[in-house]
């Protein structure tokens, strides 16, 4: 049985940075084209940042899931500028708020994701098909609930990172209506939207970390 | 990509040591979070205005930092919003027990970084307002859009605002006057050229030797649309027309004109083009009573213009004479 505790939520945000690092280049691209071409960049600055802190041995050691969050949610929001640094910043925030345990049970996954998803609508006032990150967290969240009951507490992050991936592919064909890419129009259909993808990238490691695979 | 920058990972920082030694007197910088003060902070008692965003812009916002004007700029990366922390410790430091109105330029990394940034310092008792300005015509469908964003027309705001704090008024009037000016503000661009952003080291969009990019905002992205290149007469028009439009403005109105310089523009270009759009609202019946040319919001080293006009009545108008003392902007 998989355990999501303190390590596992640091192995996460390690995890993450390895894979938006090597995602790198593939994210610049795609906001290259529908934004400012920055995202890859600045999501990088930003979880290395994370990195770094969690390293730290003058910082003292998180006891709790929601630390571990609290702690990545304030670095990113100091470090990754733009819309995507409040954004994940405040996804993360209000996601400690209910994760504040040494481990996660499966309904305990299901609050973080709902609690993640609420942040990024009440920050950003978007919604499902607007091609932003709503468009990964949203049927994230909702897969969660669905596979609230498997035995195993992995299995409910599958759930939930499978549907971000999926739900991020959905974004290709979407004609972008909020973030810089809506004054594309309908320039901005044909490009997968970059904070869609990068949220799919994290919530991908997760289940890495979950499956005790580092980064 | 020839600049004149040593580490252009540092060009921000290094541009704000020397914008502080050359400004003393206005200003003082600090760093970690990094936000530009007024010099001696507000006076006790006054409302504090601040505003911010990417880098690229200058003046805008630091520039307008002094007395008359703004209380705090917090500079972001080059075209990129700074963060919610800068923004609170900027609201933090620049309160002088009155409260702070925010100027916040519609983009939406601007927008979401400024409402966390307040949130986090409303949690410690201090009183925020904030206004949008969102002046840019170019973006027609602001339905179905982040909006219209937030350009030339940042610099009325926020000298009339920091006019109204200066006078004494409280956080409720600074705001409504500020709403007042953001609703009769509006602007269109052009530009000539695209710019380079100095970490990323290519231009933002390519430009054929005939060609002009019509509706660009400030950050180096395309605009609505291309047209060949025309001479000042055709290009003003195609700016001032949908300007004028949108306002609504009718024959006996009086306004500010002001004719803003991307950046790469040399002065005697905007003057023609100053010219034509005097002449152009003269058509129209609209009496200019008060004047304002040169680059105050650029993109870098744009080549390129934007026609910016205010709806004044006898309080704006009096709001925009009251004494200022900032480096960029001083009568």
């Amino acid at each position: 049985m998989t355990v999501l505790d303190v390590a596992w939520a640091e192995r996460w945000m390690q995890t993450a940075a390895t894979d938006v690092r090597a995602a790198r280049d593939e994210l610049t691209e795609l906001d290259r084209r529908v934004g400012d071409g920055d995202h890859g960049v600045n999501m990088d600055r930003g979880l290395s940042a994370v990195v770094e802190r969690l390293d730290d041995p003058a910082l003292p050691p998180r006891e709790t899931v929601g630390q571990v969050l609290r702690l990545a949610a304030t670095t990113l929001m100091s470090t990754v500028g733009g819309a995507a640094g409040p954004l994940y910043g405040t996804a993360l925030l209000r996601a400690s708020k209910v994760t504040d345990r040494p481990d996660l049970s499966a309904s305990g996954v299901v609050s973080m994701m709902e609690a993640a998803v609420e942040g990024i609508v009440a920050r950003g006032h978007a919604s499902v098909g607007e091609k932003t990150m709503v468009d990964a967290w949203q049927p994230a969240a909702e897969a969660a609930e669905r596979a609230e009951d498997a035995e195993d507490v992995a299995d409910v992050l599958r759930a939930a990172a499978e549907a971000a991936a999926a739900g991020a592919e959905a974004t290709v064909p979407l004609v972008a209506t909020k973030g810089r890419a809506s004054y594309l129009a309908e320039r901005s259909a044909g490009t997968q939207d970059p904070g869609a993808r990068s949220s799919a990238i994290i919530l991908a490691a997760a289940v890495t970390a979950a499956e005790g695979r580092d980064a | 990509m020839k600049k004149l920058l040593d580490d252009p990972a540092q060009a921000v920082d290094d541009s704000l040591r020397g914008f502080a030694l050359a400004h003393a007197d206005a200003v003082e910088v600090r760093f970690d979070p990094t936000f530009v003060l007024r010099a001696g902070g507000t006076p006790p008692g006054r409302v504090a205005v601040v505003s911010g965003g990417g880098s690229g812009h200058e003046p805008l916002h630091a520039g307008f930092v002094g007395p008359g004007m703004l209380d705090a700029a917090v500079p972001g990366a080059v075209f990129t919003s700074p963060t919610p922390d800068q923004v609170s410790a900027a609201l933090q430091a620049a309160d002088g027990g009155a409260g702070v109105l925010a100027v916040v330029k519609n983009y939406t990394g601007d927008v979401l970084n400024f409402e966390t940034g307040v949130e986090l310092v409303e949690a410690e008792g201090i009183e925020v307002a904030s206004v949008l300005v969102n002046d840019d015509v170019a973006v027609e469908d602001s339905l179905f859009t982040a909006g219209r964003r937030g350009v030339a027309g940042t610099v009325a705001v926020e000298k009339i605002a920091g006019a109204a704090a200066a006078r004494g008024d409280d956080l409720a009037t600074v705001r409504a006057l500020a709403e007042r000016v953001a609703a009769g503000v509006r602007s269109m661009g052009v530009a000539l050229t695209a710019c380079t952003v100095p970490h990323v080291g290519r231009p933002g969009f390519e430009l054929a030797d005939d060609e002009v990019e019509i509706g660009i905002g400030i950050h180096g992205e395309p605009g609505r649309h291309r047209v060949t290149a025309s001479g000042a007469h055709d290009i003003t028009q195609r700016l001032l027309e949908p300007v004028v439009e949108d306002l609504g403005l009718t024959a006996g109105e009086q306004v500010l004109l002001f004719v803003n310089g991307m950046g790469g523009t040399p002065l005697s270009e905007l003057y023609v083009v100053y010219g034509r759009a005097r002449e152009m609202l003269a058509e129209r019946g609209v009496e200019v009573t008060r004047s304002l040319v040169g680059s105050l919001v650029t993109s870098l080293e744009m080549q390129g213009a934007s026609v910016t006009v205010l709806r004044l009545d006898a309080e704006l108008t009096e709001l925009w004479d009251a004494p200022v003392r900032t480096p960029a902007l001083r009568w």
